[in-house]
C-alpha cells in the first residue's frame, strides 16, 4: 500500500515536471531543444550528487546542514593542491576530494554518535566551522580561473559517449546509491533505523555505525561535488555555495524524502532535483525575473510537504482531535 | 524549570572571563562607552534569540525568522512610500510579522507538519518574496524617529546625560525580562516546558498544545518585526538581503545558552548570557581586527564544544 502511494507520488511529480517543460516549450520552443536539456542536466548534476548524500542522512531522521561548507572547503583544498603541485593528475585530485569530504563528514558522524548530540546542532556548528576553515586555508584570497589546475577545469568540460562528464558523475552516484539502498544490507538497515530506531536496535542493527556511515557518505559526496563545482565555475573562494544546503534539503523534500526519516527513494529525490533544475532553467526563458527562483522553491517545499503529510501522518499523535477537521 | 542552574553559572563565569581577557588585551574595551556601543551589534539578534528560545523549549524551531525580518523591513519601506507616518510604518511591520509567523503556525498546527521543514520552506518563500519585490534595489529615507530608535541612547532622549544605554539594548532587556517572567514564573511558561518535554503527555493533561505552538510562532513573527524596526532604523535602509543568515546566529545563541534542542529544557537567563557572550566576543574580536568569517568559525566550534563538554563531564562523573 505504502509502496503504491510512493510510486504514484513520483509519477505525479514527473507529470508536473513534464507539464512545466511543455508549457514553457510552447511559449519558447528553444526550451525543448536537446542543447537546453543538456544545460539543465549539467546544472542539476552537482545538486543530484549532494542530494543523494543528504537523502541518506534524512532517512536516518538526521539532517546535514554542513554540506555546502564541506563542498566549499574541499573545493578550496583541491584548488590549493592543484595550484601547489602542477604535476598532480585528476585521479589523485578526485581521491583527495573524496577523502577530505569523507573526513569532514565523519567528524559530524563522530560528534553525533560519540556524544549523542542532535544532528541539526552539530552540523550547524560544523557549517560555520568549515566555512571559517576555508578562509584560514586560503588566507581569504580568491583562487581564480588562471590558478585553477587544468585538470580540475577540464573535468566538467569532458564529454564521454555524448554525455557531459558531470552528468556521468551524477548518474554513477545515483546508480550506486540505488544499489546501496535497495540491495545492500547496510542500505536496508538505514531505512529500518529511520523508520523506528528502537526496533532497529532490538533487531541487532548497530545504529551508531550506520549513522557514522551516512554522515561520512554525505561528506564524501559533498567533497566530490566540491571538486566538480570548482571545476565548473573555475573559481574557489570563501563564500562559495553559501546557503546551498537549503537547496539540497529542498530538493529532497520536493522529491518526497521525509524529514521524519525512513521514507524516500533515489528516483523521487532525483525528480526533486530535476524539478528545481527545470524551474530554474525555465524562468529566464519565459523572461521571469530570476529572483522568483527562491520564492518558487519555497512555495513548492510547502506544497509538497503538505501533500506528503496526508499519506504519512502518524496516528495517535494528537488526541481529542475534533472529527472531520483534518480530513 | 529553574532559571538559575549550573549551566547559567558556567556562562556567567565565561562572560566574566571574556570581559577580563578583552579588558586586558584590548585597551579601551572596558570603558562604558565602548561597552554601550558593543550592544548595537547584538540587540536585534538577541530579540530573535528570545523568540527562538521559547520555540525550542516548546519543541519547535523557526528558521524563517530572519526572512520574516526582511519581509517586515520591506513592509516598512512600502508603507513609507504609500505615505504613512511613523506609527503606520511600524504598524505595517508588526502586522507583517504577525501574518508571516501566523502562517508558519497554521502550517505546523493545522497540517501537523514538522516545523523545521515548514520554516525551511517559508525561509525560501519569504526571502524570495523580498527578492522578487526589491530585486537589487533598496529603500531608504525613513523618518528621523526610526534612526533615533536604532542609533540613540536612552539618556539623550529622556535628558539624563550619564545614561549611555542604547535604546535598542533597553528594549532587548525589557523583552527579555517579560519573556523570562512568562517562561519561569507563570503557568503558561510551565506548560511550554511540558509541551516541549512530552507533547503527548501534555496533551493528555489538558494543555491545548497547538494553541501554544501557534501563539509562539506568532510571537516569533512579532519579535522579527520589532527587530526589523530597530535594524531598519539603525542602518537606515531596506535591502532584500537584510539580516541574511541571522536565524543561525540566533539559534547558536539559544543553544549555547543551554536550551536543549530536543525541547523541554533551558532558560531565558542562559539565553541572555549567551547573547551577551557571543555579542561581546564578536565585538572584541572585531576590535582585534579578526575577520567576521573567522569569528563565525570560532562561534561554530564554541557551539559544538558547549554541547560536548557537559556530556564529557557527565560521563567522567559516571566513571568515578
Amino acid at each position: 500500500m505504502k509502496n503504491l502511494l510512493t510510486i504514484r507520488r513520483e509519477w505525479l511529480l514527473l507529470g508536473i515536471i513534464v507539464v512545466i517543460a511543455l508549457a514553457v516549450g510552447a511559449r519558447a520552443p528553444v526550451f525543448l531543444t536537446l542543447r537546453n536539456g543538456m544545460d539543465i542536466a549539467n546544472d542539476s548534476a552537482i545538486l543530484a550528487i549532494l542530494v543523494m548524500g543528504q537523502m541518506m542522512v534524512l532517512l536516518t531522521r538526521g539532517i546535514d546542514l554542513s554540506v555546502a561548507s564541506n563542498l566549499a572547503l574541499t573545493g578550496m583544498v583541491c584548488a590549493l593542491v592543484g595550484k601547489a603541485f602542477p604535476g598532480v593528475n585528476i585521479v589523485i585530485l578526485i581521491a583527495i576530494a573524496l577523502a577530505v569530504g569523507a573526513l569532514l563528514g565523519s567528524v559530524n558522524g563522530w560528534l553525533i554518535t560519540g556524544f549523542n548530540l542532535p544532528p541539526i546542532v552539530v552540523t550547524l556548528g560544523t557549517l560555520s566551522a568549515y566555512r571559517g576553515a576555508i578562509f584560514v586555508a586560503s588566507k581569504g584570497a580568491w583562487i581564480s580561473d588562471q590558478d585553477i589546475h587544468v585538470a580540475i577545469k577540464g573535468l566538467p568540460r569532458e564529454v564521454w559517449l555524448g554525455l557531459p562528464a558531470l552528468v556521468w558523475f551524477a548518474l554513477i552516484v545515483l546508480a550506486l546509491s540505488a544499489v546501496f539502498l535497495k540491495l545492500r544490507k547496510e542500505g536496508r538497515e538505514i531505512y529500518a533505523l529511520g523508520g523506528n530506531p528502537h526496533a532497529a536496535t532490538y533487531v541487532g542493527i548497530s545504529v551508531p555505525s550506520r549513522l557514522r556511515l551516512v554522515y561520512t557518505l554525505s561528506g564524501m559526496l559533498a567533497g566530490l561535488a566540491g571538486l566538480l563545482w570548482v571545476g565548473r565555475y573555475s573559481i574557489a573562494y570563501t563564500e562559495l555555495a553559501a546557503g546551498y544546503e537549503l537547496t539540497v534539503v529542498a530538493a529532497c523534500v520536493i522529491g518526497g524524502v521525509s524529514i521524519g526519516g525512513g521514507v524516500g527513494t533515489v528516483l523521487g529525490a532525483a525528480l526533486g532535483v530535476l524539478f528545481i533544475g527545470v524551474v530554474n532553467g525555465a524562468l529566464p526563458v519565459i523572461q521571469v525575473s530570476p529572483f522568483w527562483q527562491q520564492a518558487i522553491s519555497g512555495a513548492v517545499i510547502l506544497i509538497s510537504v503538505t501533500v506528503n503529510s496526508r499519506s504519512e501522518r502518524r496516528a495517535g499523535r494528537q488526541i481529542l482531535e475534533r472529527q472531520g477537521v483534518l480530513a | 524549570m529553574k532559571a538559575w542552574n549550573t549551566w547559567e553559572r558556567v556562562l556567567l563565569a565565561l562572560l566574566v572571563l571574556l570581559l577580563v581577557v578583552f579588558g586586558i588585551t584590548q585597551p579601551g574595551f572596558m570603558s562604558a562607552d565602548t561597552l554601550a556601543d558593543s550592544t548595537f551589534n547584538f540587540s536585534e539578534k538577541g530579540l530573535l534569540a528570545l523568540a527562538i528560545a521559547l520555540l525550542i523549549v516548546c519543541g519547535e524551531i523557526d528558521l524563517s525568522i530572519a526572512a520574516i525580518l526582511a519581509l517586515c523591513s520591506l513592509a516598512m519601506g512600502y508603507s513609507m512610500r504609500a505615505g504613512l507616518g511613523p506609527w503606520g510604518i511600524a504598524g505595517a511591520a508588526l502586522v507583517t510579522g504577525v501574518v508571516a509567523g501566523g502562517f508558519n503556525g497554521v502550517l505546523v498546527t493545522r497540517y501537523k507538519l514538522p516545523s523545521i521543514v515548514v520554516t525551511i520552506g517559508t525561509l525560501s518563500l519569504y526571502r524570495g518574496l523580498a527578492l522578487v519585490v526589491l530585486g537589487d534595489q533598496s529603500i531608504s529615507g525613513y523618518p528621523e524617529v526610526f534612526s533615533t530608535l536604532g542609533n540613540s541612547y536612552l539618556g539623550e532622549v529622556i535628558g539624563v546625560r550619564w545614561l549611555i544605554v542604547p535604546i535598542e539594548f533597553v528594549l532587548l532587556c525589557v523583552f527579555a525580562l517579560a519573556v523570562g517572567l512568562v517562561l519561569h514564573r507563570t503557568i503558561m511558561g510551565r506548560r511550554i516546558y511540558a509541551i516541549g518535554a512530552n507533547p503527548v503527555a501534555a496533551r493528555f493533561s489538558g494543555i491545548e498544545a497547538d494553541r501554544y505552538r501557534f501563539a509562539l510562532f506568532v510571537f516569533a513573527g512579532l519579535m522579527a518585526a520589532v527587530a526589523a524596526i530597530l535594524l531598519t532604523g539603525r542602518i537606515g535602509s531596506t535591502r532584500p538581503n537584510i539580516a541574511m543568515g541571522w536565524e543561525l546566529d540566533a539559534i547558536t545563541m539559544v543553544i549555547l545558552g543551554g536550551v536543549a534542542i530536543e525541547g523541554g529544557r533551558g532558560s531565558i537567563v542562559g539565553t541572555m548570557l549567551a547573547v551577551l557572550i557571543l555579542g561581546l566576543f564578536t565585538f572584541g574580536m572585531g576590535m582585534a581586527n579578526v575577520t567576521g568569517i573567522v569569528m563565525s568559525m570560532v562561534i561554530g566550534i564554541l557551539l559544538i564544544v558547549s554541547m560536548v563538554l557537559p556530556r564529557m563531564l557527565k560521563r567522567q562523573r559516571a566513571h568515578e
